[in-house]
């Protein structure tokens, strides 16, 4: 009985694709899956950050970071993956992309320490003068970070080789505006009371500041980058969508049901990730004109990263259902962060 | 204007350097953690939850300072070192995406329940999260040494160009990722955290037994972390020895550094001591010129692991560049040094155990504290041995350093980020420094567990005053 089974798996790693699957392909939309991934998770860590600009009660912004408290270290780490992803497979596009974004990469990091450091330290000390100081380190961090990522992702996908442009600078501040719309609706999920209620106005701003922030970028981004291709119907398609699920947001928002406009958001933030990695595709780094096919790795080292991503992402993903279980519902009006 | 491959290189260096801290502490703490709250859920007592809860907040910190300077180590080889991570991309890289998914993942979502958790799952699960926090951690370090045992004793790639760059492709992935030189550095490596750990938290209970006899929590921390460290302080040692002799094997120029043997020689003497009669040997530590105290035959005995006439190839024989013996043969002392005194101080503080008086005996106290943190530091000479040992090369004998730099990167820049780094981790150590001994000075339990105490004491908050 198991012999005809083994007889269709590959004999080696060298011989092929696995089961002739196209993993170059399958690799590229991964990688962006994974980014999509960091970017809706970490994209309600900044959000609150940013959000604990708009908090003045101590008792508040100890429940905005209590509600992130236990998930951020785990969400974070998608970044990290995605760094592992695109070094493994397709790795002279990571090191063009790395180098060529120098300063900008050094930005990113800066913004990520900041951000990482400043809640672990807020709750070191209960005095005023340092919870100000790290509360303002926390906000410039949260907020940074994903302006400077989406910066970067602009340069990506535009093909710029200077610092930035201004199409790049749209797209960050398209990404910040994502970002507020997905802690907002991540603390609708998980906070009551005022911060709730106060914080979902501010998201709703925010949405309906995304939408002409991102396609305003797209058209001028577009401009000195052919491979963009705008009037495509998976592009077209994809904007549609997205219009459509920022108007689930508000509704549903507004009608109080919060797993809904939550969900509407990481719709929005895929989305967002989809709809770069099609206009990229087939390059996988169009300022160097280098597409996937020239950039993937050998079939070896290909089917050993497929195999190991195989097992172990599905595994990854029960652990956050664990971590998330295990913590589920509200946080408490009185609950902190340590 | 600064060259941009001086510039990657110290940026490596610093970035590296800092942030080895935080995994040793995390990977050291790790067993320490998971007994701790073994011991708290199968014997209640109060001491262990105290325990587990302390140190948990230090490895919660370290964790988080590890993750900040971890990521920028990553996107540190593609910024700075293009060259390599196009060209050692296929074998380089396939760890690094392993690890984030299998060791960083499970440590991160783990560590969330285990920091946070304690009142909100079962005690299986809790139990469960501890140990999966330090499975993580440690997996870690495999992926990162599988990668890093590779440049230093490379197998299992060919040769091949592909879109004009040199690249290395792997063809025998068992030959490349089982490698020689992995189970000797990891197992150098796990056991030096956990010793280091040890030390620190010895070092640490030392003082404050020595300052305020009457903590269990302090007193239980002491012990504990001496009979950690009665085990892997002489372990270490012994595979110290193994180790060096697979070094002497594989990477001979690196093993005639650690030795500054420049002449190839047989029956050569181990230096036990070695002092430079002038200050030029400091810098360039001409085995001639200095004074030293050697035992005869060992360093042939160390190479060849039998003959004590055994021929040891020197540094003026070795077709390459040398790498800066000074720096290779200073620290690989400092750290067999510093591992010496870490068996004299585990036997001593063993010997004191066994006469009972082990909470007694000041210099003893003073010894431990004083060393608190010492551990730390000679892993830090350990990698700097290891990796200062094979320059000029950043993939032995396969691509010099200098031709992995990044070949697009001003001097300007590198040197405007080498500066940020340095200033960003400076800041980064004093702040983490600031938070590790305000936790340890006013978060520490002070007074012995409320459950060994008369119940008619009212519970009070007693600032320590050291």
């Amino acid at each position: 009985m198991i012999d005809p089974l083994l007889a269709t798996l590959p004999l080696s790693l060298a011989d092929g694709p696995l089961f002739g699957l196209p993993l170059a392909e399958l690799w590229f939309g991964l990688v962006f899956a994974v980014f999509g991934t960091f970017l809706f998770l970490d994209g309600f860590d900044f959000g609150v950050g940013a959000l604990f600009a708009t908090r003045s009660s101590e008792a508040e912004r100890e429940q905005l970071l209590a509600a992130i408290g236990p998930f951020w270290d785990g969400n974070e780490v998608w970044l990290v993956v995605f760094g592992g992803m695109l070094f493994a497979v397709f790795p002279s596009a990571y090191a063009t992309l790395f180098s060529r974004h120098y300063l900008l990469m050094f930005a990113i990091l800066g913004a990520l320490i900041v951000r990482g450091l400043a809640p672990e330290l807020y709750e070191q000390r209960h005095d005023e003068a340092w919870h100000r100081w790290w509360g303002r380190a926390f906000v410039v961090g949260s907020v940074a970070s994903p302006f400077f990522l989406g910066v970067f992702v602009g340069n990506w996908l535009f093909g710029v080789t200077g610092v930035a442009s201004l199409a790049s600078l749209l797209v960050g501040l398209a990404v910040v505006a994502l970002t507020i719309v997905d802690g907002a609706a991540y603390l609708g999920v998980k906070t009551r009371g005022d911060v709730r209620l106060e914080t979902r106005p501010i998201g709703h701003l925010a949405q309906v500041a995304y939408l002409p922030l991102a396609v305003t970028a797209l058209v001028v981004g577009s401009r000195s980058a052919p491979h963009v291709a705008l009037r495509s119907a998976p592009t077209l398609g994809l904007l549609g969508l997205t219009v459509l699920l920022a108007a689930v947001h508000i509704v549903a928002g507004r009608a109080g049901r919060t797993y809904l406009a939550f969900a509407a958001v990481a719709g929005q933030v895929y989305g967002l990730v989809a709809l770069v990695a099609t206009l990229l595709f087939p390059l996988v780094d169009p300022a160097t004109d280098l597409s996937i096919a020239d950039a993937i790795v050998s079939t070896v080292p290909l089917n050993l990263t497929t195999i190991g991503a195989a097992v172990l992402l599905p595994l990854v993903a029960s652990y956050f259902v664990v971590l998330y279980a295990a913590f589920s519902g509200p946080v408490d009006d009185e609950s902190s962060y340590a | 204007m600064i060259d941009p491959v001086i510039a990657s290189r110290l940026q490596f260096a610093v970035t590296t350097i800092v942030h080895i801290i935080f995994p040793v502490m995390s990977m050291g703490l790790a067993p320490f953690l998971v007994y701790f709250t073994w011991k708290e859920i199968r014997t209640d007592e109060q001491v262990y939850e105290q325990l587990r809860t302390f140190w948990t907040k230090i490895f919660a910190i370290s964790f988080v300072v590890g993750t900040v300077t971890g990521i920028v180590l990553e996107f540190g080889f593609g910024t700075n070192f293009a060259a390599f991570s196009t060209t050692a991309g296929e074998l380089f890289g396939g760890p690094l995406a392993l690890e984030g998914m299998m060791a960083f993942m499970l440590e991160a979502t783990f560590l969330g329940i285990f920091v946070f958790g304690r009142d909100r799952v079962s005690d299986r699960l809790y139990m469960l999260s501890s140990v999966l926090v330090g499975l993580g951690t440690w997996l870690s370090a495999v992926w990162i040494l599988v990668a890093n045992s590779w440049m230093q004793t490379p197998r299992g790639y060919e040769m091949a160009t592909k879109n004009g760059h040199p690249i290395v492709t792997l063809v025998d992935p068992i030959a490349a990722y089982a490698n020689p030189r992995f189970p000797w550095m990891f197992v150098h490596m796990q056991n030096a955290a956990v010793l280091s750990v040890a030390l620190f938290l010895t070092g640490v209970a030392a003082y404050f037994v020595w300052t305020n006899r009457d903590t269990e929590f302090w007193r239980t921390t002491m012990k504990i972390g001496l009979a950690a460290l009665l085990v892997t302080a002489p372990f270490q040692a012994i595979h110290g020895d193994a180790y060096g002799r697979h070094v002497a094997e594989t990477q001979p120029q690196k093993f005639a550094a650690m030795e500054a043997q420049y002449e190839t020689d047989s029956a050569v003497g181990l230096k036990l001591l070695a002092v430079p009669t002038s200050l030029d040997d400091i810098t360039d530590p001409h085995a001639d010129d200095l004074f030293v105290v050697e035992l005869p035959f060992v360093a042939s005995l160390l190479a060849s692991g039998s003959d004590p006439g055994a021929t040891i190839t020197g540094l003026n024989d070795i077709d390459s560049e040398q790498p800066p013996v000074a720096i290779v043969f200073w620290a690989f002392r400092a750290m067999v040094g510093l591992g010496t005194w870490f068996i004299v101080l585990a036997f001593w503080g063993g010997y004191r155990w066994l006469q009972g008086d082990l909470f007694e005996d000041d210099l003893l106290a003073k010894a431990f504290a004083g060393s608190s943190v010492l551990g730390i530091f000679t892993v830090e000479l350990g990698w700097i041995v290891t990796e200062v040992g094979r320059q000029p090369w950043v993939i032995q004998d396969v691509m010099k350093t200098h031709a992995g730099v990044s070949s697009s990167l001003s001097g300007t820049h590198a040197l405007a980020t080498l500066i940020g780094f340095v200033g960003v981790y400076a800041a980064l150590l004093v702040l983490y420094w600031y938070v590790v001994v305000r936790l340890i000075r006013e978060e520490a339990p002070t007074r012995p567990p409320a459950s060994k105490r008369e119940t008619t004491v009212p519970e009070e908050v007693v600032p320590s005053d050291d």
